[in-house]
Protein backbone atom coordinates (compact mmCIF):
# COMPACT_ATOMS: atom_id res chain seq x y z
CA UNK A 1 0.00 0.00 0.00
CA UNK A 2 1.25 3.40 -0.65
CA UNK A 3 2.08 5.47 2.07
CA UNK A 4 -1.04 8.33 3.08
CA UNK A 5 -0.60 11.92 2.25
CA UNK A 6 -3.15 14.34 3.98
CA UNK A 7 -4.38 17.84 2.50
CA UNK A 8 -5.84 20.15 3.97
CA UNK A 9 -6.53 22.50 1.23
CA UNK A 10 -10.24 23.20 0.22
CA UNK A 11 -9.24 25.18 -2.39
CA UNK A 12 -12.35 27.42 -1.54
CA UNK A 13 -11.53 30.65 -0.38
CA UNK A 14 -13.41 33.95 -0.26
CA UNK A 15 -15.93 34.97 -3.12
CA UNK A 16 -15.51 37.63 -5.09
CA UNK A 17 -17.84 40.87 -5.33
CA UNK A 18 -19.62 41.13 -8.38
CA UNK A 19 -19.27 44.36 -9.86
CA UNK A 20 -17.05 45.69 -7.86
CA UNK A 21 -13.93 47.96 -9.30
CA UNK A 22 -10.40 45.88 -7.89
CA UNK A 23 -6.97 47.36 -8.36
CA UNK A 24 -5.75 44.50 -10.12
CA UNK A 25 -8.26 40.70 -11.23
CA UNK A 26 -5.07 37.90 -11.28
CA UNK A 27 -6.21 35.43 -13.68
CA UNK A 28 -5.13 31.64 -12.99
CA UNK A 29 -3.54 30.36 -9.65
CA UNK A 30 -1.00 28.49 -10.81
CA UNK A 31 2.62 28.92 -9.76
CA UNK A 32 2.57 32.60 -11.72
CA UNK A 33 -1.00 33.90 -10.54
CA UNK A 34 0.03 32.28 -6.98
CA UNK A 35 3.14 34.16 -6.66
CA UNK A 36 1.80 37.38 -8.27
CA UNK A 37 -1.07 37.48 -5.63
CA UNK A 38 1.68 37.58 -2.48
CA UNK A 39 3.16 40.29 -4.39
CA UNK A 40 -0.31 42.33 -4.75
CA UNK A 41 -1.20 41.55 -1.39
CA UNK A 42 1.90 42.89 0.08
CA UNK A 43 1.21 46.68 -1.96
CA UNK A 44 -1.99 46.34 -0.30
CA UNK A 45 -3.47 46.25 -3.74
CA UNK A 46 -7.10 45.60 -3.66
CA UNK A 47 -6.78 41.98 -5.04
CA UNK A 48 -9.05 39.23 -6.89
CA UNK A 49 -7.64 36.39 -7.43
CA UNK A 50 -9.95 33.86 -9.87
CA UNK A 51 -9.33 30.25 -11.53
CA UNK A 52 -10.62 26.88 -11.92
CA UNK A 53 -8.18 25.64 -9.75
CA UNK A 54 -5.46 26.30 -7.10
CA UNK A 55 -1.80 24.67 -7.91
CA UNK A 56 -2.37 25.16 -12.19
CA UNK A 57 -0.08 22.26 -14.10
CA UNK A 58 1.77 21.96 -10.46
CA UNK A 59 -0.96 19.44 -9.37
CA UNK A 60 -0.48 17.07 -12.41
CA UNK A 61 3.33 17.14 -11.73
CA UNK A 62 4.06 14.25 -9.33
CA UNK A 63 7.46 14.79 -8.06
CA UNK A 64 9.11 17.99 -8.28
CA UNK A 65 13.18 18.04 -7.80
CA UNK A 66 14.11 21.75 -9.31
CA UNK A 67 12.06 23.86 -7.74
CA UNK A 68 14.56 25.57 -5.20
CA UNK A 69 14.50 24.99 -1.31
CA UNK A 70 12.65 21.74 -1.78
CA UNK A 71 15.20 18.65 -2.96
CA UNK A 72 12.01 16.96 -3.44
CA UNK A 73 8.58 17.64 -3.24
CA UNK A 74 5.51 16.71 -4.79
CA UNK A 75 3.40 18.42 -7.04
CA UNK A 76 0.01 19.25 -4.79
CA UNK A 77 2.46 19.60 -1.85
CA UNK A 78 3.97 22.69 -3.69
CA UNK A 79 0.81 23.78 -4.71
CA UNK A 80 -0.51 23.99 -1.08
CA UNK A 81 2.43 25.89 0.52
CA UNK A 82 1.83 28.05 -2.31
CA UNK A 83 -2.16 28.40 -1.75
CA UNK A 84 -1.24 28.48 2.00
CA UNK A 85 0.85 31.67 1.32
CA UNK A 86 -1.55 33.51 -0.21
CA UNK A 87 -4.34 32.52 2.08
CA UNK A 88 -2.36 34.63 4.75
CA UNK A 89 -3.51 38.00 2.86
CA UNK A 90 -6.94 39.71 2.78
CA UNK A 91 -7.49 39.04 -0.91
CA UNK A 92 -10.47 37.91 -2.75
CA UNK A 93 -10.46 34.25 -4.09
CA UNK A 94 -12.64 32.70 -6.44
CA UNK A 95 -11.87 29.36 -7.22
CA UNK A 96 -13.72 27.33 -9.49
CA UNK A 97 -14.73 30.15 -12.14
CA UNK A 98 -13.33 30.68 -15.29
CA UNK A 99 -12.97 33.48 -17.36
CA UNK A 100 -14.61 33.87 -21.00
CA UNK A 101 -14.04 37.39 -21.79
CA UNK A 102 -11.28 40.16 -21.07
CA UNK A 103 -11.97 43.68 -22.67
CA UNK A 104 -11.76 47.50 -22.28
CA UNK A 105 -14.63 49.36 -20.01
CA UNK A 106 -13.41 52.69 -20.68
CA UNK A 107 -10.06 53.37 -18.69
CA UNK A 108 -10.71 50.40 -17.20
CA UNK A 109 -10.71 46.67 -18.14
CA UNK A 110 -14.29 44.30 -17.86
CA UNK A 111 -13.85 40.35 -17.26
CA UNK A 112 -16.97 37.93 -17.65
CA UNK A 113 -16.89 34.22 -16.54
CA UNK A 114 -18.27 31.17 -17.50
CA UNK A 115 -21.07 31.58 -14.88
CA UNK A 116 -22.01 35.07 -15.88
CA UNK A 117 -20.61 37.08 -13.29
CA UNK A 118 -18.68 40.62 -14.49
CA UNK A 119 -16.04 42.04 -12.64
CA UNK A 120 -13.69 45.06 -13.48
CA UNK A 121 -10.59 45.98 -12.51
CA UNK A 122 -7.61 48.63 -13.08
CA UNK A 123 -5.14 46.24 -13.84
CA UNK A 124 -5.28 42.79 -14.81
CA UNK A 125 -2.88 39.87 -14.97
CA UNK A 126 -3.33 36.84 -17.07
CA UNK A 127 -1.61 33.65 -15.60
CA UNK A 128 -3.60 31.30 -17.31
CA UNK A 129 -1.05 28.56 -17.85
CA UNK A 130 -1.60 25.86 -20.70
CA UNK A 131 -3.43 22.68 -20.81
CA UNK A 132 -2.20 19.38 -22.78
CA UNK A 133 -2.48 18.99 -26.97
CA UNK A 134 -4.10 16.52 -27.75
CA UNK A 135 -2.99 14.15 -30.92
CA UNK A 136 -5.76 14.61 -32.87
CA UNK A 137 -5.80 11.40 -34.46
CA UNK A 138 -9.27 8.83 -35.03
CA UNK A 139 -10.82 7.62 -31.94
CA UNK A 140 -8.89 9.72 -29.61
CA UNK A 141 -11.92 12.09 -29.16
CA UNK A 142 -14.17 9.31 -28.94
CA UNK A 143 -12.29 7.27 -26.33
CA UNK A 144 -12.19 10.28 -24.00
CA UNK A 145 -12.30 8.60 -19.87
CA UNK A 146 -12.78 5.41 -21.95
CA UNK A 147 -9.27 4.65 -21.34
CA UNK A 148 -7.45 8.08 -23.23
CA UNK A 149 -5.97 10.40 -20.79
CA UNK A 150 -4.49 13.57 -20.52
CA UNK A 151 -3.93 13.49 -16.42
CA UNK A 152 -1.65 10.72 -15.86
CA UNK A 153 -1.08 11.93 -11.87
CA UNK A 154 -5.08 11.39 -11.47
CA UNK A 155 -5.80 8.22 -13.62
CA UNK A 156 -2.88 6.29 -13.76
CA UNK A 157 -4.26 4.23 -10.25
CA UNK A 158 -6.94 3.15 -12.64
CA UNK A 159 -4.59 0.75 -14.64
CA UNK A 160 -3.27 -1.01 -11.99
CA UNK A 161 -1.88 -4.32 -13.76
CA UNK A 162 -3.04 -3.04 -17.33
CA UNK A 163 -0.86 -2.61 -20.72
CA UNK A 164 -0.55 1.25 -21.77
CA UNK A 165 0.76 3.47 -23.88
CA UNK A 166 2.47 7.16 -22.85
CA UNK A 167 2.62 9.17 -25.76
CA UNK A 168 5.55 11.55 -25.95
CA UNK A 169 9.37 11.17 -24.64
CA UNK A 170 9.37 14.58 -22.98
CA UNK A 171 9.67 15.32 -19.55
CA UNK A 172 5.98 14.74 -18.98
CA UNK A 173 5.66 11.43 -21.11
CA UNK A 174 9.21 10.46 -18.50
CA UNK A 175 7.18 11.04 -15.33
CA UNK A 176 3.84 9.75 -16.62
CA UNK A 177 5.52 6.85 -17.47
CA UNK A 178 7.86 6.68 -13.85
CA UNK A 179 4.15 7.00 -11.83
CA UNK A 180 2.69 3.82 -13.90
CA UNK A 181 5.94 1.69 -13.84
CA UNK A 182 4.57 0.25 -10.16
CA UNK A 183 1.41 0.86 -11.19
CA UNK A 184 0.84 -0.91 -15.00
CA UNK A 185 1.68 -4.56 -16.36
CA UNK A 186 3.29 -3.22 -19.52
CA UNK A 187 4.42 0.22 -20.64
CA UNK A 188 5.05 0.72 -24.16
CA UNK A 189 6.42 4.83 -24.97
CA UNK A 190 5.73 6.35 -28.45
CA UNK A 191 7.60 9.30 -29.87
CA UNK A 192 7.95 10.68 -33.05
CA UNK A 193 12.00 11.23 -32.54
CA UNK A 194 14.46 8.89 -32.63
CA UNK A 195 14.74 9.03 -28.63
CA UNK A 196 14.21 10.39 -25.04
CA UNK A 197 14.08 14.21 -24.99
CA UNK A 198 13.58 13.79 -21.13
CA UNK A 199 16.31 14.81 -18.14
CA UNK A 200 18.66 11.91 -17.81
CA UNK A 201 17.51 11.33 -13.99
CA UNK A 202 13.92 10.17 -15.20
CA UNK A 203 15.65 8.03 -18.20
CA UNK A 204 17.89 6.89 -16.03
CA UNK A 205 14.93 5.23 -13.61
CA UNK A 206 12.60 4.26 -16.50
CA UNK A 207 15.75 2.41 -18.22
CA UNK A 208 16.59 0.74 -14.80
CA UNK A 209 13.09 -1.21 -15.27
CA UNK A 210 14.29 -2.66 -18.05
CA UNK A 211 11.55 -5.31 -20.40
CA UNK A 212 9.02 -3.62 -18.38
CA UNK A 213 9.11 -0.70 -20.76
CA UNK A 214 9.13 -0.83 -25.11
CA UNK A 215 9.49 1.97 -26.62
CA UNK A 216 8.45 3.17 -30.39
CA UNK A 217 10.39 5.78 -31.55
CA UNK A 218 10.71 7.22 -34.67
CA UNK A 219 6.62 6.31 -34.77
CA UNK A 220 3.73 8.29 -34.68
CA UNK A 221 0.25 6.99 -33.59
CA UNK A 222 -2.24 6.27 -36.61
CA UNK A 223 -5.03 5.33 -34.85
CA UNK A 224 -6.40 4.45 -31.35
CA UNK A 225 -8.94 1.38 -31.63
CA UNK A 226 -11.81 0.58 -29.43
CA UNK A 227 -15.71 0.60 -29.31
CA UNK A 228 -16.68 1.23 -25.66
CA UNK A 229 -13.02 1.09 -24.54
CA UNK A 230 -9.86 1.57 -25.60
CA UNK A 231 -8.58 -1.64 -27.35
CA UNK A 232 -5.18 -0.73 -28.67
CA UNK A 233 -3.23 1.69 -30.77
CA UNK A 234 -1.68 1.81 -34.24
CA UNK A 235 1.85 2.97 -34.57
CA UNK A 236 4.20 3.29 -37.66
CA UNK A 237 7.37 4.30 -38.10
CA UNK A 238 7.60 8.26 -39.37
CA UNK A 239 8.34 8.36 -43.14
CA UNK A 240 6.74 4.78 -43.80
CA UNK A 241 6.77 0.65 -43.04
CA UNK A 242 4.73 -1.47 -41.84
CA UNK A 243 2.05 -0.55 -38.88
CA UNK A 244 2.18 -2.02 -35.53
CA UNK A 245 -0.63 -2.91 -33.45
CA UNK A 246 -0.13 -2.87 -29.81
CA UNK A 247 -2.88 -4.47 -27.09
CA UNK A 248 -3.15 -1.72 -24.49
CA UNK A 249 -5.96 -0.60 -22.12
CA UNK A 250 -4.55 2.86 -21.49
CA UNK A 251 -3.07 5.64 -23.99
CA UNK A 252 -1.37 8.57 -21.91
CA UNK A 253 -1.18 11.67 -24.14
CA UNK A 254 1.93 13.89 -22.95
CA UNK A 255 2.37 15.38 -26.54
CA UNK A 256 3.01 19.26 -25.26
CA UNK A 257 1.08 21.62 -24.08
CA UNK A 258 -1.15 24.54 -25.48
CA UNK A 259 -1.64 27.90 -24.27
CA UNK A 260 -5.27 28.78 -22.30
CA UNK A 261 -5.12 32.14 -23.97
CA UNK A 262 -8.47 31.95 -25.80
CA UNK A 263 -10.08 35.15 -23.16
CA UNK A 264 -7.17 37.09 -25.30
CA UNK A 265 -7.81 36.45 -28.56
CA UNK A 266 -8.54 39.44 -30.29
CA UNK A 267 -7.47 41.77 -27.57
CA UNK A 268 -4.09 41.40 -26.87
CA UNK A 269 -1.35 40.26 -29.54
CA UNK A 270 -0.22 36.55 -29.20
CA UNK A 271 2.35 34.79 -31.08
CA UNK A 272 2.07 31.93 -33.62
CA UNK A 273 1.82 29.25 -30.89
CA UNK A 274 -1.52 31.45 -29.25
CA UNK A 275 0.97 32.54 -26.78
CA UNK A 276 0.49 35.86 -25.22
CA UNK A 277 3.57 38.69 -26.33
CA UNK A 278 5.20 40.20 -23.02
CA UNK A 279 8.28 42.36 -23.01
CA UNK A 280 10.81 41.89 -20.44
CA UNK A 281 8.50 43.69 -17.64
CA UNK A 282 5.80 41.11 -18.79
CA UNK A 283 3.47 44.40 -20.32
CA UNK A 284 0.81 42.85 -22.98
CA UNK A 285 0.46 44.61 -26.02
CA UNK A 286 -2.13 46.68 -23.93
CA UNK A 287 -1.07 49.12 -21.25
CA UNK A 288 -2.47 47.86 -17.71
CA UNK A 289 -3.07 44.18 -19.10
CA UNK A 290 0.11 42.24 -18.03
CA UNK A 291 0.89 38.45 -18.37
CA UNK A 292 2.96 35.89 -16.63
CA UNK A 293 3.89 31.81 -17.19
CA UNK A 294 3.41 29.67 -19.26
CA UNK A 295 0.34 31.06 -21.24
CA UNK A 296 3.65 33.85 -22.40
CA UNK A 297 6.05 33.79 -24.74
CA UNK A 298 8.48 33.46 -22.14
CA UNK A 299 10.97 30.56 -23.03
CA UNK A 300 10.83 27.31 -20.59
CA UNK A 301 8.17 26.11 -19.02
CA UNK A 302 9.31 25.99 -15.21
CA UNK A 303 7.47 26.52 -12.03
CA UNK A 304 10.58 28.11 -10.56
CA UNK A 305 10.38 30.35 -13.78
CA UNK A 306 6.70 31.00 -13.59
CA UNK A 307 6.65 31.89 -9.96
CA UNK A 308 9.53 34.68 -10.87
CA UNK A 309 7.24 35.69 -13.90
CA UNK A 310 4.35 36.56 -11.66
CA UNK A 311 6.46 38.59 -9.02
CA UNK A 312 7.61 40.29 -11.81
CA UNK A 313 4.20 40.85 -13.23
CA UNK A 314 2.93 41.60 -9.99
CA UNK A 315 5.33 44.55 -9.42
CA UNK A 316 5.12 46.04 -13.37
CA UNK A 317 1.45 45.96 -12.23
CA UNK A 318 1.53 47.94 -8.72
CA UNK A 319 3.87 50.88 -10.93
CA UNK A 320 1.48 50.75 -13.56
CA UNK A 321 -1.22 51.40 -10.91
CA UNK A 322 0.91 54.31 -8.84
CA UNK A 323 1.28 55.78 -12.23
CA UNK A 324 -2.37 55.89 -12.97
CA UNK A 325 -3.81 57.01 -9.03
CA UNK A 326 -6.63 59.47 -9.86
CA UNK B 1 2.18 6.61 14.65
CA UNK B 2 -0.53 8.95 13.98
CA UNK B 3 -1.67 9.81 10.30
CA UNK B 4 -1.69 13.25 10.82
CA UNK B 5 1.19 14.78 11.43
CA UNK B 6 1.76 17.80 13.79
CA UNK B 7 1.58 20.30 10.96
CA UNK B 8 -1.74 18.85 9.64
CA UNK B 9 -3.01 18.63 13.14
CA UNK B 10 -2.67 22.73 13.41
CA UNK B 11 -4.02 23.11 9.74
CA UNK B 12 -7.19 20.63 11.00
CA UNK B 13 -7.72 22.27 14.06
CA UNK B 14 -7.91 25.74 12.66
CA UNK B 15 -10.40 24.50 9.68
CA UNK B 16 -12.52 22.83 12.08
CA UNK B 17 -12.45 25.57 15.08
CA UNK B 18 -15.88 26.76 16.03
CA UNK B 19 -17.92 23.90 14.54
CA UNK B 20 -22.03 25.48 15.20
CA UNK B 21 -23.38 21.82 15.55
CA UNK B 22 -21.97 18.19 16.61
CA UNK B 23 -21.02 15.82 14.20
CA UNK B 24 -21.23 11.85 14.16
CA UNK B 25 -18.74 9.75 11.82
CA UNK B 26 -20.16 6.56 11.63
CA UNK B 27 -16.72 4.19 10.43
CA UNK B 28 -17.52 0.70 9.12
CA UNK B 29 -14.92 -1.91 9.34
CA UNK B 30 -14.69 -5.15 10.01
CA UNK B 31 -13.11 -8.11 12.22
CA UNK B 32 -9.55 -8.83 10.40
CA UNK B 33 -9.71 -4.57 9.06
CA UNK B 34 -9.73 -4.61 5.28
CA UNK B 35 -7.23 -2.42 2.97
CA UNK B 36 -7.47 1.11 4.37
CA UNK B 37 -9.77 0.03 7.00
CA UNK B 38 -7.71 0.31 9.96
CA UNK B 39 -6.61 3.88 8.36
CA UNK B 40 -9.65 4.74 7.78
CA UNK B 41 -10.35 4.09 11.62
CA UNK B 42 -7.55 5.86 12.81
CA UNK B 43 -8.51 8.91 10.69
CA UNK B 44 -12.07 9.30 12.02
CA UNK B 45 -10.54 9.17 14.84
CA UNK B 46 -7.66 11.70 14.75
CA UNK B 47 -10.37 14.16 13.42
CA UNK B 48 -12.61 13.58 16.73
CA UNK B 49 -9.55 14.38 18.86
CA UNK B 50 -9.10 17.81 17.21
CA UNK B 51 -12.75 18.91 17.81
CA UNK B 52 -14.75 18.29 20.16
CA UNK B 53 -18.10 18.49 18.26
CA UNK B 54 -16.96 15.41 16.97
CA UNK B 55 -17.73 11.94 17.79
CA UNK B 56 -16.83 8.77 16.41
CA UNK B 57 -19.20 5.25 16.34
CA UNK B 58 -17.30 2.13 15.04
CA UNK B 59 -19.14 -0.38 13.46
CA UNK B 60 -18.49 -4.00 12.08
CA UNK B 61 -20.06 -4.58 8.88
CA UNK B 62 -21.19 -7.56 9.59
CA UNK B 63 -21.65 -7.55 13.15
CA UNK B 64 -23.63 -4.18 12.77
CA UNK B 65 -26.05 -5.29 10.36
CA UNK B 66 -28.81 -3.54 10.92
CA UNK B 67 -26.80 -0.13 11.05
CA UNK B 68 -25.24 -0.80 8.17
CA UNK B 69 -28.27 -1.60 6.56
CA UNK B 70 -30.50 1.50 7.71
CA UNK B 71 -27.08 3.66 6.37
CA UNK B 72 -26.99 1.70 2.79
CA UNK B 73 -23.19 0.47 4.03
CA UNK B 74 -22.42 -1.98 1.38
CA UNK B 75 -19.01 -1.96 1.35
CA UNK B 76 -15.57 -0.98 3.63
CA UNK B 77 -14.11 0.92 4.59
CA UNK B 78 -16.75 3.52 4.90
CA UNK B 79 -17.64 6.37 6.90
CA UNK B 80 -21.29 8.10 7.09
CA UNK B 81 -21.30 11.96 8.55
CA UNK B 82 -24.49 12.70 10.45
CA UNK B 83 -25.07 16.09 11.54
CA UNK B 84 -26.70 17.61 14.91
CA UNK B 85 -28.98 14.56 16.59
CA UNK B 86 -27.81 12.02 14.27
CA UNK B 87 -29.06 13.67 11.62
CA UNK B 88 -28.68 11.88 7.76
CA UNK B 89 -27.84 13.89 5.45
CA UNK B 90 -26.65 11.63 3.46
CA UNK B 91 -23.17 11.95 2.97
CA UNK B 92 -20.66 9.32 2.36
CA UNK B 93 -17.43 8.20 2.31
CA UNK B 94 -16.25 4.28 0.62
CA UNK B 95 -12.64 4.22 0.53
CA UNK B 96 -10.16 6.42 2.70
CA UNK B 97 -10.42 10.06 1.86
CA UNK B 98 -6.66 10.40 2.22
CA UNK B 99 -4.95 12.39 -0.13
CA UNK B 100 -6.97 15.56 -1.84
CA UNK B 101 -10.09 13.96 -0.72
CA UNK B 102 -9.34 14.88 3.01
CA UNK B 103 -10.50 18.29 2.32
CA UNK B 104 -14.21 16.66 1.10
CA UNK B 105 -14.08 15.27 4.57
CA UNK B 106 -13.49 18.61 6.26
CA UNK B 107 -15.82 20.19 3.87
CA UNK B 108 -18.28 17.63 5.10
CA UNK B 109 -17.79 18.03 8.53
CA UNK B 110 -18.47 21.47 8.03
CA UNK B 111 -21.69 21.10 6.25
CA UNK B 112 -23.16 18.22 8.63
CA UNK B 113 -22.10 20.80 11.49
CA UNK B 114 -24.21 23.84 9.74
CA UNK B 115 -26.50 22.37 8.13
CA UNK B 116 -25.71 24.42 5.23
CA UNK B 117 -25.18 22.82 1.72
CA UNK B 118 -23.30 26.42 0.68
CA UNK B 119 -25.73 26.13 -2.54
CA UNK B 120 -26.35 28.99 -5.04
CA UNK B 121 -29.40 30.36 -4.68
CA UNK B 122 -30.62 28.89 -7.80
CA UNK B 123 -29.21 25.72 -7.41
CA UNK B 124 -30.83 25.63 -4.11
CA UNK B 125 -34.53 26.68 -5.82
CA UNK B 126 -33.56 23.96 -8.62
CA UNK B 127 -33.30 21.22 -6.01
CA UNK B 128 -36.58 22.29 -4.73
CA UNK B 129 -38.19 20.17 -8.07
CA UNK B 130 -36.48 17.10 -7.16
CA UNK B 131 -39.02 14.64 -6.41
CA UNK B 132 -37.22 11.32 -7.03
CA UNK B 133 -34.31 9.88 -4.80
CA UNK B 134 -31.08 9.97 -6.65
CA UNK B 135 -27.53 8.11 -5.63
CA UNK B 136 -24.90 9.50 -6.76
CA UNK B 137 -21.42 7.81 -6.68
CA UNK B 138 -18.17 10.17 -7.91
CA UNK B 139 -15.27 7.98 -8.37
CA UNK B 140 -12.13 9.87 -7.25
CA UNK B 141 -8.57 8.26 -6.68
CA UNK B 142 -6.43 10.12 -4.48
CA UNK B 143 -4.19 11.93 -6.65
CA UNK B 144 -6.82 14.08 -8.74
CA UNK B 145 -6.55 17.25 -8.07
CA UNK B 146 -9.79 17.86 -9.84
CA UNK B 147 -11.98 15.26 -8.05
CA UNK B 148 -12.90 17.00 -4.96
CA UNK B 149 -14.90 19.88 -6.83
CA UNK B 150 -16.90 17.04 -7.81
CA UNK B 151 -17.35 15.25 -4.37
CA UNK B 152 -17.99 18.09 -2.42
CA UNK B 153 -20.41 19.43 -5.01
CA UNK B 154 -22.35 16.19 -4.91
CA UNK B 155 -22.25 16.16 -0.98
CA UNK B 156 -23.76 19.97 -1.04
CA UNK B 157 -26.85 18.89 -3.13
CA UNK B 158 -27.02 15.76 -0.76
CA UNK B 159 -27.45 18.19 2.35
CA UNK B 160 -29.94 20.40 0.31
CA UNK B 161 -32.11 17.57 -0.88
CA UNK B 162 -33.52 14.90 1.47
CA UNK B 163 -33.76 13.02 -2.00
CA UNK B 164 -29.81 13.12 -2.41
CA UNK B 165 -27.63 10.36 -0.86
CA UNK B 166 -23.97 11.28 -2.31
CA UNK B 167 -21.20 8.51 -1.88
CA UNK B 168 -17.38 9.40 -2.11
CA UNK B 169 -16.06 5.77 -4.14
CA UNK B 170 -11.82 5.58 -4.05
CA UNK B 171 -11.82 3.92 -7.45
CA UNK B 172 -8.62 1.59 -6.59
CA UNK B 173 -10.03 0.07 -3.44
CA UNK B 174 -13.38 -0.74 -5.34
CA UNK B 175 -11.98 -2.26 -8.54
CA UNK B 176 -15.42 -4.32 -9.13
CA UNK B 177 -17.46 -1.43 -9.37
CA UNK B 178 -15.02 0.77 -11.42
CA UNK B 179 -15.12 -2.11 -13.89
CA UNK B 180 -18.64 -2.49 -13.54
CA UNK B 181 -19.18 1.52 -14.12
CA UNK B 182 -16.36 1.75 -16.88
CA UNK B 183 -14.00 4.51 -14.50
CA UNK B 184 -11.13 4.95 -16.91
CA UNK B 185 -10.77 8.54 -15.89
CA UNK B 186 -12.00 10.50 -12.76
CA UNK B 187 -13.95 12.11 -11.51
CA UNK B 188 -16.28 10.15 -13.25
CA UNK B 189 -20.20 10.47 -11.97
CA UNK B 190 -22.94 7.89 -12.20
CA UNK B 191 -26.28 8.82 -10.77
CA UNK B 192 -29.13 6.71 -10.24
CA UNK B 193 -27.20 3.76 -12.89
CA UNK B 194 -28.58 5.94 -15.53
CA UNK B 195 -26.57 9.08 -16.23
CA UNK B 196 -23.08 9.21 -16.02
CA UNK B 197 -20.15 12.27 -16.92
CA UNK B 198 -16.27 12.60 -16.27
CA UNK B 199 -14.81 15.53 -15.31
CA UNK B 200 -15.63 18.18 -12.49
CA UNK B 201 -18.65 20.19 -13.97
CA UNK B 202 -19.99 23.43 -12.87
CA UNK B 203 -22.41 23.13 -10.08
CA UNK B 204 -25.39 24.49 -12.60
CA UNK B 205 -24.56 21.77 -15.26
CA UNK B 206 -24.12 18.98 -12.26
CA UNK B 207 -28.09 20.50 -10.87
CA UNK B 208 -29.04 19.74 -14.16
CA UNK B 209 -27.98 16.06 -14.56
CA UNK B 210 -29.31 15.72 -11.11
CA UNK B 211 -32.45 16.81 -12.06
CA UNK B 212 -32.51 14.57 -15.20
CA UNK B 213 -31.58 11.50 -12.44
CA UNK B 214 -34.55 12.21 -10.68
CA UNK B 215 -37.00 12.52 -13.42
Amino acid sequence: MAELKFLVSTGLGRALKEGHLYDLVIVGAGPAGLTAAVYAARKKLDTLLISKDVGGQTLLTSDIENYMGYHYISGKELAAKFEEQVMKYPIDIAVGEEVVSLGRAGEDFALTTASGKGIRARAVIVATGKRSRPLNVPGERELVGRGVSYCAVCDAPLFAGKDVAVIGAGNSGATAVVDLLVIANRIYVVDIMPGWRADPVLVERIEAAGEKVGTFFGHEVVRIEGRDRVEGIVVRPRGGGAEVKLPVQGVFIEIGLIPNSDLAKGFLELNEAGEIVVDCRCRTSVPGVFAAGDVTNVPEKQVIIAAGEGAKAALSAYAYLIGQRR
Amino acid sequence: MPLLDENVRNEVRRELAGLPGAVKLLVFTQEFECDYCAETRSLAEELSELSDRIEVEVHDLLGSKAVAEKYGIDKIPAIAVLGEGDRDYGIRFFGVPAGYEFSSLLEAIKMAASGDSGLSPEAREALKGLKNPVHIQVFVTLTCPYCPMAVQLAHRCAVESEHVRADMVEASEFPHLANRYGVYAVPKVVMNERVSFEGALPEKAFVDHLLEAGR
